[in-house]
């Protein structure tokens, strides 16, 4: 029994990437759904949004690529739902250029299931190089960067465009973070021109984000797929977030049963010594 | 000896100006901020072509001594990329659009893999978490315990688990389960331990790390700091 | 200066109109301030969205923009300076529109200090002459103690142990780019390294990100072994770029890593996601990690994974530890005192922020409270 329970610290990596492999998989087999508790910030970005009257203009920067889609995409589809439900019109656009396609598919998807029309209702303003060079220029003029929507249409010959000049005609300004680009929002956008944000953000990049809720820069976070999954909530239509939330939960009880069984091998170990 | 002293005027001159000009709005020096941010992401651009040629020499010069497949898929896969992008940019306007080749490529090859990518983590949080989170000291042990409150505090089976507790206090101390079957403990505790103590200690890092950020960019443009110049 | 004309007979509808030259700013821009008088307030009849309007001297009024109903100020920009312009808001409700006297005439005028970020300068002459002072100090002979960093002093070890194993060396930047900070940083470190490895004939590996980055590797790790005499074994073909994809630079690294199984590895710079994919296939093939990386969400996964971590400031300070020079410490110290300087605020200002929560009609307290608030506010 003690040799067996010694043996309990030094598990091979290959039966926990395979036990590891089987809880991920298997809730999402058997299409396993759990309650979300909705928190508190996500609670706040939710009301930012459904407090908007019908015609506000919200701009979504999608800021991540492929990698991190499985967290943020349903974030970005769960809130143009939101919006294109209260007909609030959508802007979008993004500072990773690999990101915008994703960006594109959410739209056409979303678009599609409330009869949203391009030029009307949304558009998307695609990628455009300068960073921060062009977070500033968007609060001095918008055209100066985006003459053109990212199909090269002029975004004056879409009509709720023509009085959009800069940050002070957005209501809402949607961060979709993976990376450090949502602290650049909050540096220029949010600190310079006063603009509201939310953020979306990966779990990794989560707890970066709190400072600037709790001081007030950002008006509501959403983060994670566990964000995701409440947002899909608080917005009545399940997506893959609602999905994959007993995948996690799974996963987060296996490791913490790794850690306790590693932690019962080191203690019996350590005895021998 | 100019060789020498002339990166460190430019650097000099250049870090000075950028920080006059925060505090000037006139022009010309309102914009130069903007100006110099702009000629970055130009020159920037043109770096793309210097990983190139340092790439493509490469693997040519292996596959000249050798065949090697990986290099010979690696060169196919650049040029069939390139091919196929300036081919859906010349058809569509852009390569982005949706029936385009070049968003074939993306949608099935370029998101699976790094999807992939990035799902590993999962499979190296686990071994990492195994192998590190040993209550070797009290920080450790401390580690542990709020690494596990957060874990379950942040997932719906946190909820069940609380309820579990719940059950059990009310068996113990003889509370109406009612009273306390809603109070989901490891979120309550999560949330707490996410704004407050998680928050402080952020915070501590990064001040520490902005102030070391500043004093080594202090360094860099009055010369002290010569690393990033060759002799 | 900047010229104010306030509406002082009573309009019908807005009182406090005010139209201004921007303060503060480059010119070409002028700000109209405004409020609604009380009782044209109604939910029944709400107010959508605020248009203005401008005209020039003998011309017609032109719609210049809107903004939405919450903000009762509007920066109208691209004017040309000292020209008299002439300005009416209209209040467009559900049922009609309600139109305000007209401003003018009104000029822009271009600043040249910024008047808001006066603390900003301040703040930043106290930093170069704390630096400066503490690295005279340290000219002058003033012995400076540093604390161990082990992260640091492990290098030799971990070179010496990659050498004895007949393993290569790998260095890795991460994703930064060289206009980070932390990539300068750990080209200090990268310079002790490749000069170790040249004595020792070790064979040193940096798979890049960023081509710049790569360039100046090379430069670097030609130079430290040029330092130790052994040009000979300098190989450019060691120094590669591989791509600026995060995940694909993962996926090569992690290649090298399991073909070339190097003894000793070496995180120093900005990492994103894909720290413990790098970090932990270096433990599997048992090689020595050292991370450095100011990347606060990245720390984590390389103090699990790797043998030593350098935490954020510590890297910066790396370049003064591997060189103790003078000038060098005098800076870590001018660091040190500025640090200490800020826990002094924060304890304050804390203390302050709190006894306002407390007594919140004691208007001394909530005026300290603002003015504090205010210096360490940047615009």
């Amino acid at each position: 029994m003690r040799e067996f329970l010694t043996k309990l610290a030094t598990i091979d990596r290959r039966i926990i990437y395979l036990l590891t492999f089987l809880v991920v998989c298997l809730p999402m087999l058997f299409k396993m759904i759990m309650p979300i508790r909705i928190s508190e910030e996500v609670k706040r970005a939710f009301k930012e949004i459904d407090n908007l009257k019908p015609g506000s203009i919200v701009m979504i920067s999608i800021d991540y690529d492929a990698a991190s889609e499985p967290e943020l995409q349903p974030m970005l589809i769960a809130i143009l739902r939101h919006c294109f439900s209260k007909d609030i019109k959508v802007i979008l656009l993004g500072q990773w250029a690999l990101g915008l396609p994703l960006g594109e598919m959410a739209l056409n998807q979303v678009a599609k299931e409330y009869n949203k029309k391009y030029g009307e209702d949304y558009v998307n303003l695609g990628y455009r190089p300068g960073y921060t060079a062009l977070m500033v220029g968007i609060g001095k003029e918008l055209r100066d960067f985006f003459p053109t929507d990212y199909k090269g249409i002029p975004i004056d010959s879409f009509p709720f465009m023509r009085k959009v000049r800069n940050y002070q005609q957005i209501d809402i300004l949607v961060g979709l973070e993976a990376g450090a680009t949502g602290d650049a929002w909050v540096q220029f956008a949010g600190a310079r021109f006063n603009q509201k944000i939310i953020l979306g953000t990966t779990g990794v990049v989560a707890p970066d984000m709190f400072p600037y809720l709790q001081a007030k820069q950002i008006v509501g976070l959403i983060g994670g797929l566990q964000g995701a999954a409440e947002y899909e909530t608080l917005v009545k239509k399940a997506g893959s977030a609602i999905l994959g939330m007993p995948a996690q939960s799974f996963v987060h009880l296996l490791i913490i049963i790794f850690i306790i069984v590693g932690n019962i091998g080191y203690f019996i170990l350590r005895r021998k010594k | 000896m100019i060789r020498h002293q002339l990166p460190l005027i430019i650097t000099f001159f250049t870090g000075m100006l950028l920080i006059i000009t925060f505090f000037i709005p006139h022009k010309p020096f309102g914009d130069l901020e903007q100006r110099f941010l702009i000629w970055y992401s130009i020159i920037s651009g043109f770096t793309v072509l210097l990983g190139l040629d340092s790439l493509v020499r490469y693997h040519l010069g292996k596959l000249k001594k050798e065949f090697n497949i990986h290099s010979f898929i690696l060169i196919l896969s650049l040029f069939l990329t390139l091919i196929l992008g300036f081919y859906s940019w010349f058809r569509f306007k852009t390569p982005f659009a949706l029936n385009s080749p070049f968003m074939f490529l993306y949608t099935y090859v370029i998101i699976p893999l790094q999807a992939t990518m990035f799902a590993l983590l999962a499979f190296f949080i686990a071994s990492a978490a195994y192998r590190a989170f040993r209550a070797r000291t009290f920080e450790a042990t401390l580690l542990l315990i709020a690494a596990t409150i957060v874990m379950l505090g942040r997932v719906p089976i946190g909820g069940y688990i609380s309820k579990g507790i719940a059950y059990f206090i009310s068996f113990l101390f003889k509370i109406p389960y009612e009273k306390i079957s809603e109070t989901q403990i490891f979120a309550i505790v999560s949330d707490w331990i996410m704004n407050i103590p998680q928050n402080a200690a952020k915070r501590g890092i990064f001040i520490g790390t902005a102030l070391g950020g500043i004093a080594m960019s202090i360094r860099i443009i009055l010369g002290i700091e010569r690393t990033y110049i060759t002799k | 200066m900047f010229l104010i004309i306030f509406l002082i007979f009573q309009n019908s509808y807005f009182q406090n109109i005010k139209g201004y030259d921007t303060p503060a700013d480059e010119g070409g821009s002028i700000t109209l301030e405004w409020k609604i008088k009380e009782e044209f307030l109604s939910d029944t009849n709400p107010i959508k969205f605020f248009e203005i309007y401008r005209k020039e001297k003998e011309k017609e009024f032109i719609n210049v923009g809107f903004v939405l109903s919450q903000y009762n100020t509007y920066e109208d920009k691209g004017l040309i300076d000292g020209k008299d312009y002439y300005y009416q808001i209209w209040a467009i409700r559900e049922k009609d529109t309600l139109k305000s006297e007209i401003i003018g005439p009104i000029y822009s005028k271009a600043q040249w200090f910024n008047t808001n970020r006066l603390n900003v300068l301040i703040i930043t002459i106290i930093l170069f002459v704390v630096f400066l002072y503490y690295i005279e100090k340290a000219k002058k002979g003033e012995k400076l103690f540093v604390r161990k960093i082990a992260g640091l002093d492990a290098i030799d070890d971990a070179v010496g142990r990659a050498t004895e194993m007949g393993r290569p060396i790998l260095f890795s930047f991460g994703l930064g780019v060289i206009t980070d900070v932390v990539t300068i940083a750990a080209l200090s470190i990268l310079s002790k390294i490749a000069k170790k490895c040249a004595e020792y004939g070790t064979r040193l590996l940096i798979p890049n990100y960023d081509p710049i980055v790569m360039a100046a590797a090379q430069e670097t790790v030609k130079e430290a072994y040029l330092e130790a005499n052994r040009p000979d074994l300098y190989k450019e073909s060691d120094i590669t770029y591989l791509t600026s994809d995060q995940f694909g630079y993962a996926a090569g690294c992690d290649g090298i890593i399991l073909r070339e199984k190097p003894g000793a590895i070496f995180w120093q710079g900005y990492f994103f996601a894909e720290s413990l994919i790098l970090a932990e296939t270096g433990h599997s093939v048992g090689a020595i990690q050292i991370a450095g990386t100011t990347a606060i969400t990245q720390l984590p996964f390389f103090i699990a994974a790797c043998d030593y971590t350098l935490i954020g400031e510590e890297m910066f300070a790396a370049s003064c530890y591997l060189k103790p020079e003078p000038h060098m410490l005098g800076s870590l110290k001018g660091e040190d005192f500025l640090k200490a300087i800020i826990l002094v605020i924060f304890v304050v200002s804390t203390l302050i922020a709190t006894l306002a929560v407390i007594f919140k009609d004691f208007t001394f307290i909530n005026n300290l409270f603002q003015f504090i608030n205010n210096i360490f506010t940047v615009k």
